[in-house]
């Protein structure tokens, strides 16, 4: 134990987060390689998502961090201790999982308290600081309500204090949120947020929505196939992908047809610097974000041949901005623009694409379009 | 007169007036089935139980007066009030040995050997497909080591009676643990910093308490009826006694069996409520 808990409670910051290093962890399923010698270090404090695509292993990197499951090779190292063999009650580690799992003949109170009691708190001091979780997490009236009276993200903020409870040296977050609707998950996810920075405690926070990702991570990991494709801050991975997979993976991306040539691409016409200028030259596919487009209405009277100049054939509206799909000659692209400015293009319009001079990153030529 | 053609056509009445229509009709009509039911029902388990209760306070001679007596002949019979006492010690043992056996041992096949939920599945249910004679048969040499090993007390009857509760018990408790998501729970509480003890005992066994409940219900019935095996292997429990009794006295031997029949009404009412204590849910805007 640190400090007190009621510091919390009372909104002082405090830093007892510990480093945490996952060093070539190997995890096989029968025949199917779960975790294929992940390396992860995860600075004292810091929250680093794990995104990925079902099944790349991110929860079982998890699983394994909290001693839920042996890994197969590696080790895990915390706060400078391996704690690789640990059974998973001698960790000392908080977690939320994605299904509701607080003990239903408990209360929200004595649900907090569980962890304290193990750990011989007294019982004043156990109901005092179980007291101080709940209001932490906005919920110190509902102290005394079973889980079958509480709605599903009460119930994840109950065992969102009943981790930090203990003073977890990690704090284990397996898609705590994806049972919920999407605006109790957006509110939630803030307030985890705001906690995590306020208790200062490493958290590692595993999920399969990138917005999620994202949104609350010092750090975003973009797994595939058991291994880090990328371990970057978010508007790195969203913006300088260091792979196809990830540029593919995390937002909307169109893959258009491009010409390697001397470290630059030439995409629909226009010369763009390569995020790799190692990329070997020769014909690929040039990955490039909805929003570095833009539009332009094109005159009838202009009848050079452009490759950017196309019509709108469809606007999907998402609230401040539109996604507006354009068939060009050689593709059809996704471009994002404001909505005020893609009322001016309704489908049917003939339109110019004006493409951001921005590094691109290519791969291998594969099919045409755009991908979610 | 639109209420009546639409009732003609078969759609519901549109008319104000209540109890007329073919929804209302199709209610009363259900209505009326299933007191027929409870009726027939009622009547099929309760005239025996009249019928045993009316046996029991006959006087004797035609004419005589209603008696108590065999009711209070019960306690002059020294060797059935031992047989109540084992019967009742028995189903007491047979309980909480089948529990402490079958508790831990679903749990940590449903945690740790998920694979071996078939193999349980088929050794628990085994006892149901052997009758009892032949149970007896197979045990007899193996009560010659148990009477070697524990003595000749009836008690001992608890080991085979183990095996034969195996398989309600084993029912009951799997449907109380499919209940629950036990895997998050145990996890919930390993993450916490609980031991698999703490988990079983604090966690699994509170939230499976209304299958722990019936388990432990079941088995008692199942003991306190329980003649063949007892009879067979020459030991003396309720129903040996009972039957012993009724060559002698037959009125105190229905008293006896009829006690024990309402013993068996009384834990399942208890059951009932004890299972069905927890607070109303309330709806909670977030």
């Amino acid at each position: 134990m640190t400090q007190p808990l009621t510091d919390i409670a009372d909104g002082t910051s405090r830093e007892h987060g510990v480093e945490v290093r996952l060093e070539d962890l190997r995890r096989v399923y029968g025949n199917v390689t779960a975790l294929d010698g992940l390396t992860l270090t995860l600075a004292p404090g810091e929250l680093v998502t794990l995104l990925g695509p079902s099944g790349c292993g991110k929860t079982s990197a998890l699983r394994l961090v909290a001693g839920l499951e042996e890994a197969d090779g590696g080790r895990i190292v915390v706060g400078g201790q391996e704690v690789t063999n640990l059974p998973a009650n001698k960790r000392g580690m908080g977690m939320v999982f994605q299904a509701y799992s607080l003990f239903p003949h408990m209360t929200a109170r004595q649900n907090v308290a569980f962890g304290l009691r193990l750990r011989g708190v007294r019982d004043a001091d156990r109901k005092r600081r179980a007291g101080d979780m709940l209001e932490l997490v906005g919920l110190g009236a509902q102290a005394d309500r079973f889980a079958h009276q509480m709605s599903g993200g009460q119930q994840q903020r109950v065992a969102l204090a009943r981790a930090l409870a203990i003073e977890p040296q990690v704090l284990l977050l397996d898609e705590p949120l994806s049972a919920l609707d999407a605006k109790v998950r957006a509110q939630l996810r803030d307030e985890i947020r705001r906690i995590q920075l306020k208790v200062g405690t490493t958290t590692l926070f595993v999920t399969h929505d990138q917005e999620e990702a994202l949104a609350i991570a010092d750090r975003v990991g973009v797994m595939r196939a058991g291994r880090l494709e990328q371990l970057a801050s978010p508007n790195d991975v969203y913006a300088r992908p260091a792979t196809a997979f990830v540029a593919e993976f995390v937002g909307l991306s169109n893959r258009i047809p491009a010409t390697v040539t001397d470290g630059v691409a030439e995409v629909l016409g226009m010369r763009l610097p390569l995020v790799d200028p190692a990329t070997p030259s020769g014909d690929a596919m040039a990955i490039v974000r909805p929003e570095a487009f833009s539009l332009v209405g094109y005159s009838e009277a202009d009848t050079t041949a452009d490759p950017l100049v196309g019509f709108v054939i469809a606007t999907a509206f998402l609230g401040a901005v539109s996604r507006v799909t354009v068939k060009l000659e050689s593709a059809t692209v996704l471009a994002q623009l404001p909505t005020s400015e893609a009322r001016a293009y309704p489908a049917g319009t003939r339109v110019r694409l004006n493409l951001r001079t921005d590094p691109v990153l290519v791969s291998p030529l594969t099919t045409v379009g755009a991908k979610g | 007169m639109a209420a009546i053609e639409a009732a003609a056509l078969g759609y519901p009445s549109t008319s104000p007036t209540r109890g007329s229509g073919p929804i209302h009709r199709r209610r009363r009509r259900l209505t009326l089935f299933r007191v027929i039911v409870f009726v027939v029902m009622g009547t099929f388990f309760l005239v025996p139980i009249l019928a045993m209760f009316e046996f029991t306070t006959r006087g004797t001679g035609l004419g005589a007066a209603r008696t108590l007596t065999a009711w209070r002949q019960i306690f002059d019979y020294p060797d059935l009030i031992d047989a109540i006492v084992v019967s009742l010690e028995l189903a007491a043992i047979t309980s909480i040995a089948g529990l402490l056996l079958l508790v831990p041992t679903m749990i940590w096949v449903r945690l740790r050997l998920p694979r071996l939920t078939r193999v349980i599945e088929f050794l628990c249910l085994l006892p149901l497909t052997v009758p009892a004679i032949v149970l007896v048969v197979g045990l007899a040499p193996v009560y010659a080591w148990v009477t070697y090993f524990f003595g000749s007390s009836t008690l001992t009857l608890a080991f085979a009676y183990v095996v034969l509760v195996l398989p309600y018990t084993y029912r009951v408790l799997d449907s109380g643990l499919s209940a629950i998501d036990v895997r998050t729970l145990a996890e919930a509480a390993r993450s916490l910093g609980a031991g698999w003890g703490t988990v079983m005992w604090r966690i699994i066994a509170p939230n499976m308490r209304s299958a722990l409940l019936n388990a432990a219900l079941l088995s008692v019935a199942l003991v306190l009826g329980e003649f063949t095996i007892a009879s067979l292997l020459s030991f003396q429990n309720l129903q040996v006694a009972i039957n012993f009794l009724g060559r002698a006295n037959a009125g105190v031997s229905i008293s006896v069996a009829l006690a024990s029949l309402f013993f068996a009404f009384v834990l399942l009412l208890a059951l009932s409520f004890v299972g069905r204590r927890r607070p109303a849910p309330v709806q909670e805007e977030e």
